[in-house]
Parts: C-alpha cells; sequence; structure tokens
C-alpha cells in the first residue's frame, strides 16, 4: 500500500495534466525536488506538513518551466519534458548534498482511523496509514470528480481533446494548460515529500529511483482515468516491492523492474486491440497549440 | 429584446505574413436579415469572418455594433456581444457528448455537475427549433448535419443574435440542406441576423437577402439578390463569365484501360462495403461513379488505386494484374490518382511546392541519381507545374500547405496528368472549390480524356456527373444499381436510383 502511494499521487497529477493535452514526462525529476524540499523544509523547521506545502510550491514553480516551454513557446513536449526530468534530478541532488544520510527527527505519523482500524487482516493494511495514503485516494477521487462533474473539467479535457475549438468557445486554453501542468507538478511533489518525509525519512540522491517513469506508464495503464489509476497504483506499487520480496528466491529484479512497462504495453495492446475508440487518449495530447494560425 | 440591432465592418484589413487577406473592407448587416458572403476559395471570407469573431485582429478598420465601436479581442469577446458562429470545420470535441460541447461554451454553466444540471434547459431549446436528438451522444455518432445543429444551439444558447455561419451546406445531405435553411428562415423571422460564408451561387439565391461579394480579399461588389441572377452573380465573384456548359465532344470509344472483375472489399469496420463488382473504363472515357456519401465509393476508389486490400476478384490495368499490389506499382502499371481529402491524402503539407510536385514520381529517372534527388530537374519541373496549371503561388520555395484549397488541386492535378497516365482515378476532384477553381478542373479532365485518357470518376456532384461522364454508374451500398450513357433518358430517374428505391 505504502510503496503505491508516491505512484498514486503523481499518476493523478499526471493525469490531469495530460488530459489537457499536455504531455509532461518531467515527473521524476518534480518528484525528486519535491521529495528535498519536503526534506530541508521539514529538517530545518521540524514540521512535516509545512515540509510537504514547500514541496508542493515547489513542484508547481519548476512545472512552471515546462508550461512555459510547451505551451508559451510551443517547443516539443518531449524535450522539454525530459529537460526538466534532468534539471529537477540535478537541482535537487545539488541542494541536497548537505543532507544526504541524516536522519529526520519527526516525521509525518500513521494515522489509524478509528474503529475501522481495528477491524482485523484489513484494517491495519487500509486504516493504519500514513496521511500521505489517505489523502492519495482522497485526491484521487476528487480529480474524476473535478474532471467528469465540474465545467473546469470539461474545459480541461477539451482542451486535450480539442484546443482550437475549445477556444472559440470563449476559453483561454493557455490558462487551462498552465494551470494543468502546473496542479501535475503539484501533485508530483507531494508524491516525492511522501517519499522523503514518510516513506523512507531520509534524502538521498536518486531516491526516487524511477518511480516518475513508473507513472507515466501508469498514467497509460489507467487509460487516463484518475478512479482507475488507484487500483493501478496500488498493483504496481505492489510490483515495485516484489523485486525487493522476490530477489532471494533467485528472481531476477531486473525482471521484476520491467514488469510495471511491461503491464503498462500489455494492457495498451489489448484495449486497442478490442476497440482502440475505447484508449480514450486525449486527441492532441503533446501537440502544441498556436492561435491564430491558419 | 436584441443586442445587435446593426452591424458594421469598416476598412478592415489584414495580411498573414505579408500576405494580405483582407483588404479595406466594408460590410453592413441589419437584424432580421441574412446576408451572403460570396467568393472564390482564399478570396478571404473565412479570415474576415474569424476577425469578427475574435480569433484574428484586424490590421486596421473598425467593427461597430449598433453604430458604437467594440473591440472584438477574443471569441469571448464576441460572444459577449451577442455573435456566434459555426465553422466550416465543426469546432466540437468528438470524443464528448452533445452535452459536454454545450457546457463548454455555455456561460451559464455552472461549476457543479454541469452535465445534469444543462440538460433539461439543451433539451428544451432543441425542440424549440425542432431538433430531435439525444444529448448523452458522443459527437462522432452524430451524423453532420446533427453536430451542425449541435453548434447552431451552442451559439442560440450564448444569446447570439448575429450568427455566422462559414459553408454551412458543403459536408449535408439535400434533405439536411432543407432542413437548415428552414431553420434559418425561422431565425431571421424571430430577428436575428445571419451572414452565410459561401460559393454556391445557388443557395444565395434561395436564402440571402443581400449578397456582398469578395474577390482577392477585397468587396467587388453588394447588392440585393432579389435583383440578381446566378450568371452576373458568378460575372461579379470571379470577374470573368464562367462556362456553365463545358463542351464535351463525341469521341470513339477506345481499348479497355481498366478492368474490374468481380471485386469485393471491406471497409474500415470489417464488413463488406464493396460487393462483388465488375466493370470496364475505355479509352477516350469518363466513367462517373455517382451516389451518395458512404455506399462503398470511397473504398472502392481505394481498392482500385491500391491503397486498401481487395478480398476477392482482380483489379487489370491496361492488361496488368494489380489486385493487391502496392501504389507505387500500381502508378507504374500506368494508374494516376487524385485522392479525395487532397491535404490529407494529395500532398505532404509540410513539404514545398517543388516536393510535392514529384510525389509518388521521386524514383523516376528524370528525378533521381541512385540514392540522390536531382533538384535541379525537379524545380524545373515544378516550375513548369506551377505555370501550365495555373498554380497561383508567388514562388516554388513554400510550404504547400499555405496554398489554398484549389491551387492545391491544381497542383496534385498537375503532377498527376502530366505524365499522360493511360488512367486517371480522380475522386471528388472540384470538392471545396470554387467556380473558376472547378471549370478549370473539369477542362482538363476533359481534355485528358481528348488525348486518349480514361477517366475513373467518383463525385457527389451530381452536375459535374452528368457534365463530364460518357458512363454514369450509381453506387448503392456497394452495388452498382445502374449504369447509364450519358444520353439514356433514364438519368433523370438518378434520385430514385442514388436512394436505393430503383434498380435497372
Amino acid at each position: 500500500m505504502i510503496a503505491g502511494t508516491p505512484l498514486l499521487l503523481g499518476t493523478v497529477g499526471e493525469v490531469i495534466c495530460e488530459r489537457s493535452g499536455i504531455l509532461n514526462l518531467g515527473v521524476e525529476g518534480v518528484m525528486s525536488v519535491g521529495a528535498v524540499v519536503a526534506f530541508i523544509v521539514t529538517y530545518t523547521t521540524g514540521n512535516p506538513w509545512l515540509g510537504l506545502l514547500a514541496a508542493i510550491a515547489a513542484g508547481m514553480l519548476i512545472s512552471m518551466l515546462h508550461a512555459f516551454a510547451s505551451v508559451t513557446l510551443q517547443a516539443n513536449q518531449v524535450v522539454s519534458g525530459l529537460a526538466l526530468t534532468m534539471i529537477g534530478l540535478g537541482l535537487s541532488g545539488m541542494l541536497g548534498k548537505p543532507y544526504v544520510g541524516k536522519p529526520l527527527a519527526v516525521k509525518m505519523n500513521d494515522v489509524a482511523i478509528p474503529y475501522l482500524s481495528d477491524i482485523p487482516v484489513v484494517g491495519p493494511i487500509f486504516f493504519n496509514q500514513t496521511p500521505f495514503f489517505y489523502m492519495a485516494i482522497l485526491l484521487a477521487f476528487a480529480a474524476w470528480f473535478f474532471l467528469e462533474r465540474t465545467s473546469l473539467g470539461i474545459k480541461v479535457r477539451s482542451t486535450g481533446e480539442n484546443p482550437r475549438a475549445t477556444e472559440t468557445q470563449g476559453v483561454n486554453v493557455t490558462l487551462v494548460r498552465y494551470m494543468s501542468v502546473m496542479i501535475g507538478g503539484g501533485f508530483s511533489a507531494m508524491a516525492g515529500a511522501h517519499l522523503s518525509t514518510s516513506y523512507s525519512k531520509s534524502w538521498i540522491e536518486g531516491m526516487t529511483a524511477g518511480r516518475g517513469w513508473i507513472v507515466i506508464a501508469l498514467t497509460i495503464f489507467a487509460l487516463w482515468n484518475p478512479g482507475r489509476a488507484i487500483w493501478g497504483a496500488f498493483l504496481f506499487g505492489g510490483i515495485f516491492v516484489l523485486q525487493y520480496l522476490l530477489q532471494p528466491l533467485g528472481i531476477s529484479p531486473n525482471f521484476l523492474a520491467m514488469l510495471p512497462y511491461l503491464a503498462t504495453l500489455v494492457i495498451l495492446l489489448a484495449v486497442s486491440l478490442k476497440d482502440s475508440k475505447k484508449l480514450n487518449a486525449p486527441a492532441m495530447l503533446g501537440e502544441p497549440y498556436k492561435r491564430g494560425e491558419r | 429584446m436584441r443586442k445587435i440591432k446593426k452591424l458594421e465592418m469598416r476598412g478592415i484589413s489584414k495580411s498573414f505574413q505579408g500576405n494580405p487577406a483582407n483588404r479595406d473592407i466594408n460590410l453592413t448587416v441589419n437584424s432580421g436579415e441574412i446576408l451572403g458572403l460570396l467568393g472564390e476559395n482564399g478570396a478571404g471570407k473565412t479570415t474576415l469572418m474569424n476577425i469578427l469573431y475574435g480569433l484574428y485582429q484586424p490590421d486596421s478598420g473598425q467593427i461597430l455594433i449598433n453604430d458604437e465601436e467594440v473591440r472584438l479581442t477574443s471569441p469571448l469577446d464576441s460572444i459577449h456581444h451577442g455573435i456566434g458562429m459555426v465553422h466550416q470545420h465543426f469546432m466540437l470535441v468528438q470524443n464528448h457528448s452533445v452535452l459536454e460541447n454545450i457546457a463548454l461554451g455555455y456561460e451559464k454553466t455552472p461549476f457543479f455537475f454541469p452535465k445534469i444540471r444543462i440538460r433539461d434547459k439543451v433539451v428544451e431549446f432543441a425542440r424549440r427549433f425542432n431538433f430531435a436528438m439525444d444529448p448523452t451522444m458522443k459527437i462522432w455518432q452524430l451524423s453532420a448535419g446533427e453536430q451542425q445543429r449541435v453548434e447552431i444551439i451552442k451559439a442560440l444558447l450564448n444569446g447570439a443574435d448575429l450568427l455566422i455561419l462559414d459553408e454551412p451546406t458543403s459536408v449535408l445531405t439535400p434533405q439536411e440542406i432543407e432542413d437548415l435553411f428552414h431553420i434559418l428562415k425561422d431565425m431571421k423571422a424571430q430577428g436575428h441576423m445571419v451572414i452565410i460564408i459561401t460559393h454556391k451561387l445557388d443557395e444565395i439565391m434561395d436564402i440571402c437577402d443581400r449578397v456582398t461579394v469578395i474577390q482577392k480579399g477585397t468587396v467587388v461588389g453588394s447588392a440585393d439578390t432579389a435583383t440578381m441572377d446566378k450568371r452576373s452573380l458568378a460575372r461579379m465573384m470571379i470577374g470573368r463569365e464562367v462556362l456553365f456548359n463545358a463542351e464535351r465532344e463525341q469521341l470513339p470509344k477506345g481499348d479497355t484501360v481498366l478492368k474490374v472483375d468481380g471485386i469485393t472489399v471491406k471497409g474500415d469496420k470489417g464488413t463488406p462495403v464493396v460487393k462483388n463488382m465488375s466493370f470496364e473504363v475505355y479509352e477516350n472515357e469518363i466513367f462517373g461513379v455517382a451516389g451518395v456519401a458512404g455506399n462503398g465509393q470511397r473504398e472502392l476508389g481505394e481498392a482500385i488505386t491500391g491503397i486498401r486490400a481487395i478480398e476477392t476478384g482482380r483489379v487489370e490495368v491496361k492488361g496488368v494484374d494489380t489486385t493487391n499490389m502496392s501504389p507505387r506499382r500500381i502508378y507504374d502499371a500506368g494508374l494516376s490518382h487524385i485522392p479525395e481529402e487532397r491535404i490529407r491524402f494529395g500532398i505532404a503539407p509540410g513539404l514545398f511546392l517543388y516536393d510535392n510536385s514529384i510525389l509518388k514520381q521521386h524514383h523516376l529517372k528524370k528525378f533521381s541519381k541512385k540514392l540522390f534527388l536531382e533538384y535541379s530537374q525537379i524545380r524545373d519541373h515544378a516550375k513548369s507545374l506551377v505555370e501550365s496549371y495555373r498554380v497561383s503561388t508567388h514562388s516554388i520555395d513554400v510550404q504547400t500547405k499555405n496554398l489554398s484549397g484549389g491551387n492545391i488541386q491544381k497542383l496534385i492535378l498537375g503532377r498527376e496528368i502530366s505524365e499522360k497516365p493511360p488512367l486517371l482515378v480522380a475522386s471528388h476532384p472540384t470538392y471545396g472549390l470554387d467556380v473558376g477553381a472547378t471549370e478549370y478542373l473539369r477542362e482538363e479532365l476533359l481534355t485528358r480524356r481528348r488525348e486518349g485518357g480514361a477517366i475513373l470518376l467518383f463525385s457527389e456532384d451530381l452536375e459535374e456527373v452528368m457534365k463530364l461522364c460518357d458512363r454514369i454508374a450509381v453506387m448503392f451500398e456497394g452495388e452498382f444499381v445502374g449504369v447509364l450513357d450519358s444520353g439514356d433518358p433514364r438519368l433523370a430517374d438518378i434520385g430514385l436510383m442514388m436512394a436505393g428505391s430503383l434498380r435497372l
């Protein structure tokens, strides 16, 4: 469950971002920045919640880079996203240098939900968890509600499907895309904060360990639906943990590390073979939109 | 209460990368009036309307509503001022439902549960204009006519008093056109004003009160339609007399060029859409395939040109079996192709004009030397095509997408027939073109026929089919329901045949 939490947070953010038509491959970098900022702020102030807020702010800020490049400058989103990953990883490594290996005195404590956590077996798994776990689930539902049941959600989705049509309806496409990229960045940074202040309670360079890439695979796996992201994230989280559990049994960890991506491929193939209309990928994903072009 | 009683555009000019699209345009519309905006492709009609809708900013000029100057810097401004627009290519999100599309543009959409809460309003509104539709359907499930109605509802819900329709009839069936005109007349009676962009003279005569004619970005005339006839309108539009009757002399039938023998072809959904079809096309002949869209014409054309697999049967071009050969090999066997959807299939829009002038021919000896292209030859070829097929462009070093539809089509035509192929398959060659370009293209097809070429023509334009073709086949549900000579009196019943209610 714990392993799935950062994946879920990151995926929900990426889903919102991609539904607006912007592919953000910078998740890994933003996650890393979120992790280091959360750690530093928590370490200095002793308040993990403050650390979380700082991480979210930092994540949104650094995502602006990607938004600026891909929305305003209409650059290639793959390149810009990869650049964001590298900047994020590098920046977090640099900022975090003095903090490597230092333990965190305070951390995000697990919260047991009264009564429910007393249920045998299920209780401890679902109802005695880090606050991030509950937030992730709640936010996933909230994101679904936002996309499917609010007018702003319709605007976000329409922007990803057909920005020109959306603009003719009087919607500010640029603003919607900026907003979505920043929300995505905030979520990714939250995932990072979970890693450094709750999951491992320390900072080391590269601690995101490819989770950002799994998030991108997971976004496709979830077919851009935050609801489906929930079980997908915990499935992938399980596979992630399995790497460590199965290693002693002689199964190559490299093989297991491959599994999330393999699962994504299988799902993609299965769905598109069955009915490509169901694939649901935002039609204009990754396409820059130029206003006033003929 | 109408927000707009009078709209005026004064001295509007706009250019794109130095190419003037509108020059000093003046235009007035009053409430309860339908104005036709007539002009050839690329005359600048759509640009002008996009300025009015706030999508483009004019370089100079004013827009006045009720004699007061307004600035329209975004579609939102225009919507606030009561202007609505239905674009030629519908501005709808295909994967979303009708409700979601309407909610997107509707100003009073509530934040939470928008779909449920505007549903009643939409249904009621639709009923007022006699639209029957299920608002939870996805846009891609609707016909073009239904999609257009969604667009109209979208505009009217936002209180549009001025509705701009860009080429509203180009995708509609005759019945749907009639329905649309009915709606427009209703709207006019209720005091709305409507601007229709079109290059179809009949429509102007049918429905518009006044017409403003634009030529190469400037207004060349304005008149009440009651005082005009088709011929004078056409003259106004292209600045010269139009030949409404292309001359087609009798020619003796030559040898068989295309032989189609019992072919069956599957459509996109995997069901057979061309069923056991056989026919032949001869030298000196234009063989026309008419029919309502979606009866297998597209698949038949694709099968013959090698784009789509043939399940059973065989196709021969000049005695060579070309069944399921690659399009390039079929081209080498003597078949040229003017595809439908010229921008998607006819050209590479981002490449330069000279690149596009040799698509499919790049491997020919004269354009290449071993692995390399002979650019000097190619450029000469492109220049001669531009000249002999009257492609209007200021240079061959422009991206092909910057040309207007008619000029792109002329370039494709030149590329495909300059080698004088024995067989030309032309799919909707004049679709969406203005009178001048259409006339030119038809002339060229007839010339090719005179030179001994065989032409297989797919067209939904009956007038065109009747004028050009020696034999006309009517296609319905994957079969020919009749093949008639051009003089056959039974052609009078071609409408019934197209609807499948008459079989010969």
